[in-house]
């Protein structure tokens, strides 16, 4: 099969690429870009007049709810849902019910996933059996089955011989060690930043110092063990600082942010809106600003969209008792180009943080506009608006704060491997 | 995202009652003026008005609380109203019922006003936003969040005593983190226009940036009462007196019980006032909680005519 994409501007962050030009794919790979290959016959011509062509996104944390949860989504509704959103690779967290701490749970999920035949799926192992932080779980065995690192979730180690263990080991073998720095104590019982908001409202709250407590933690012992690790989910601006400093001392660290936290603050708690409630917590004005300014200047190197469904069951209880999250592959673009327009960020450069730089980081060939690549590509009209609905989000999972809201942005084809996911 | 303020209708009147936060200041000034009217049903032979005749007043308490249920019932009695009480955490929600699930059911037997009291902050918005139009929602405490008519009840009380706010110092001891009362009493001071407001207590029951809602902060309990008209008591709940919020009670009431030389730092003519129950010799010394500067029972008379001008205000009365 062979498709010519043109009409469009095409953006290759990882090249820094913003042009007119057209895309050739044969045979599921990129085979030129510019100009036609000699020869090339398209089979299928896609007329992209008016729109963008970037490389597939890349998503460091989408939760497909399989196994287990299924009642809350599945990994069809969710694998639909990413294609929706131009996302062609993803990492799926171990924090399923059972937890990824078996090789059998992985290989069943990935195969899964082919079936699927939709963005590729890379799962991530749980660091200790169970997510408990006791026992490490077998990390090569769960490497041969697909696991490309291992993360702790949400869930974490109390118990610092375990951590400390575990980047060992997972050093011994080179894997990438994912954590979310949160300390278990000071973060017990906390539902909302620390501030002038929580206060207010009466919501226990989790202090920064959960997270910074943490980040020093792991720092130091990366020292130790040399073990490389990527931090998930920063939250707050003195976490920020404590990154950059460890990757100016050349410590072999990654991380990223979640959009939401790029765009909103505790304040949009408003009266308890149950849709604003995050792990981490959304936390105050200058943490958002200096997440932004970490996402400009490399020290968190992806944004993410912590795509996390759950049912309105789940929501329709008072804040301090709902699940934190939101459904966000399908808004992960729009809220992208909304936060590169809030901080002037050059659109090729804030596509760049949720294409290439997360392909990078998880070591893929993807990301990126590469003759001989796959064909992972993403067609949107940046002028077309849409409303977040129940009905227009695919996912099953319709918790998001931005529902009932207009977005700019839409995705009108996706690529995987050169054949056309979306529209399906 | 903020939307309208929920407890407020179209023309400002009052649709339900949930925190004293973004109250204005006109209304609350006219609850009080109702709960004025009301003050003398009590001491009538027929302690009734007919104004709530017909409506069925739900009082729901996921969390026990006799006195305040009882003060509710007997404010819901007195406007003549029909007053179901339930015990929550006794049936529905130990079967796995969700809270809305509850609501719902009950709204189905034609409820007019629910009164409800919850261990999670937010529970009554998430209840006023649910329910369909025409039934009222009265917070009787929503977790560490707000506890709107007892602050009002204090602001009635400290009206009754001191007639103005604008040159009153108010000082709120003890336990302000864990305290609907205190945020509640915060909010209506403000916005009554009193300067003065003093919170007082150790940095571990104290809420990080509390001084933005208008409050000074003082972990000095002599200093922080130096020349205040109002002393405001909370109650320190049994599960904060040891661990790592604080050493023990003994040493609680050393530095922030209330005694008689500490209270000689207040204005002569200071009154001490305490939601209750008391905790005595934890929070408050017998003495001066019986004593002739102390206000506590009046505060529990006066919560009867300002939770029946409340119950009249949201039924359009």
């Amino acid at each position: 099969m062979k498709i010519e994409i043109k009409n469009a501007r095409l953006i290759d962050p990882a090249t820094n690429r913003n042009e007119n030009a057209a895309l050739y794919i044969d045979n599921g790979l990129i085979a030129s870009t510019g100009a036609a290959p000699e020869g090339f016959k398209a089979d299928k011509v896609i007329d992209a007049s008016g729109k963008i062509i970037c490389p597939g996104l890349v998503d460091l944390s989408a939760r497909l709810r399989e196994p287990g949860l299924e009642y809350r989504a599945t990994l069809e509704s969710e694998m639909r849902a990413a294609v929706a959103g131009g996302i062609t690779s993803l990492v799926c967290p171990p924090d399923t019910d059972p937890v990824l701490d078996e090789p059998g749970l992985v290989e069943m999920l990935t195969r899964r996933a082919k079936m699927a035949d939709q963005a590729h799926v890379y799962p991530l192992g749980a660091l200790t059996l169970g997510l408990k932080g006791k026992q490490l779980t077998e990390m090569m065995e769960l490497t041969e089955a697909g696991c490309i690192g291992f993360f702790q979730a949400d869930q974490p180690i109390v118990d610092t011989q375990v951590l400390y263990r575990a980047m060992q080991y997972a050093a011994t073998h080179d894997y990438t060690v994912w954590l979310r720095p949160q300390d278990a104590y000071l973060a017990r019982d906390g539902i909302a930043h620390d501030g002038e908001v929580a206060s207010r409202l009466g919501l226990a709250s989790i202090p920064t110092s959960a997270e910074t407590v943490a980040i020093s933690t792991i720092t130091l012992l990366m020292r130790e063990t040399g073990a490389r690790v990527h931090l998930a989910r920063l939250s707050s601006a003195a976490g920020v600082e404590l990154v950059r400093r460890a990757k100016a001392d050349n410590l072999p660290l990654t991380s990223d942010v979640g959009i939401h936290h790029l765009l909103l603050t505790d304040h949009d708690i408003g009266y308890f809106d149950s849709q604003y409630r995050f792990t981490p917590p959304l936390r105050g004005l200058g943490d958002r600003d200096a997440l932004s300014r970490g996402a400009i200047d490399g020290t968190i190197d992806a944004i993410c969209s912590d795509h996390t469904p759950v049912d309105d069951d789940a929501k329709h209880v008072p804040f301090g008792e709902a699940e934190p999250g939101a459904t966000a592959l399908e808004t992960l673009l729009s809220l992208t180009l909304k936060w590169a327009e809030q901080t002037n960020v050059p659109l090729p450069k804030a596509l760049k943080k949720i294409t290439s730089d997360p392909a990078r980081l998880l070591g893929l060939p993807a990301g990126r506009f590469e003759v001989g690549a796959p064909a992972d590509v993403c067609i949107f009209n940046p002028q077309a608006f849409w409303v977040v609905t129940a009905q227009t989000l695919v996912s099953q999972g319709k918790n998001t704060p931005y529902l009932g809201r207009e977005l700019q942005g839409k995705v009108t084809h996706t690529l995987v491997n050169g054949r056309i996911v979306h529209p399906s | 995202m903020l939307t309208a303020n929920p407890q407020l209708n179209a023309d400002k009147t009052l649709k339900h009652l949930l925190t004293t936060e973004g109250l204005p200041k006109k209304l609350i000034e006219q609850i009080l003026e109702t709960a004025d009217q009301f003050v003398s049903v009590g001491d009538r032979d027929v302690k009734k008005v007919p104004l709530l005749r017909g409506k069925s007043v739900f009082n729901l308490f996921f969390e026990n609380s006799t006195r305040t249920r009882t003060t509710f019932e007997i404010a819901a009695k007195r406007l003549s109203a029909d007053v179901i009480n339930l015990n929550i955490n006794a049936s529905s929600a130990s079967k796995g019922e969700s809270l809305l699930d509850t609501i719902d059911n009950l709204a189905a037997m034609n409820a007019d006003m629910f009164v409800v009291r919850h261990a999670e902050s937010g529970a009554a918005h998430l209840i006023a936003q649910h329910v369909k139009p025409g039934i009222a929602v009265i917070n009787a405490g929503d977790g560490r969040h707000a506890h709107p008519t007892q602050g009002l009840l204090d602001m009635y009380t400290i009206r009754h005593y001191k007639k103005s706010f604008h040159n009153l110092s108010v000082a709120i001891v003890g336990d302000i983190l864990h305290s609907r009362v205190a945020r509640s009493g915060i909010h209506a001071l403000t916005t009554l226009g009193c300067p003065d407001v003093r919170v007082i207590g150790p940095k571990t029951l104290i809420p990080t940036a509390v001084e933005r809602m208008g409050v000074t902060v003082h972990h000095d309990m002599q200093r922080g009462l130096e020349g205040c008209d109002v002393v405001i008591m909370l109650r320190l709940q049994n599960e904060r007196m040891s661990g790592s919020l604080l050493p023990s009670a003994h040493e609680y009431f050393k530095s922030y019980g209330l005694t008689a030389d500490k209270l000689s730092r207040a204005k002569p003519d200071a009154i001490v006032m305490h939601p209750g129950p008391m905790n005595r010799g934890v929070e408050i010394e017998s003495g001066i909680a019986d004593g002739t500067q102390s206000v506590i029972l009046p505060q529990v008379t006066f919560g009867i005519a300002v939770r029946m001008a409340v119950m009249a205000m949201v039924t359009g009365n």
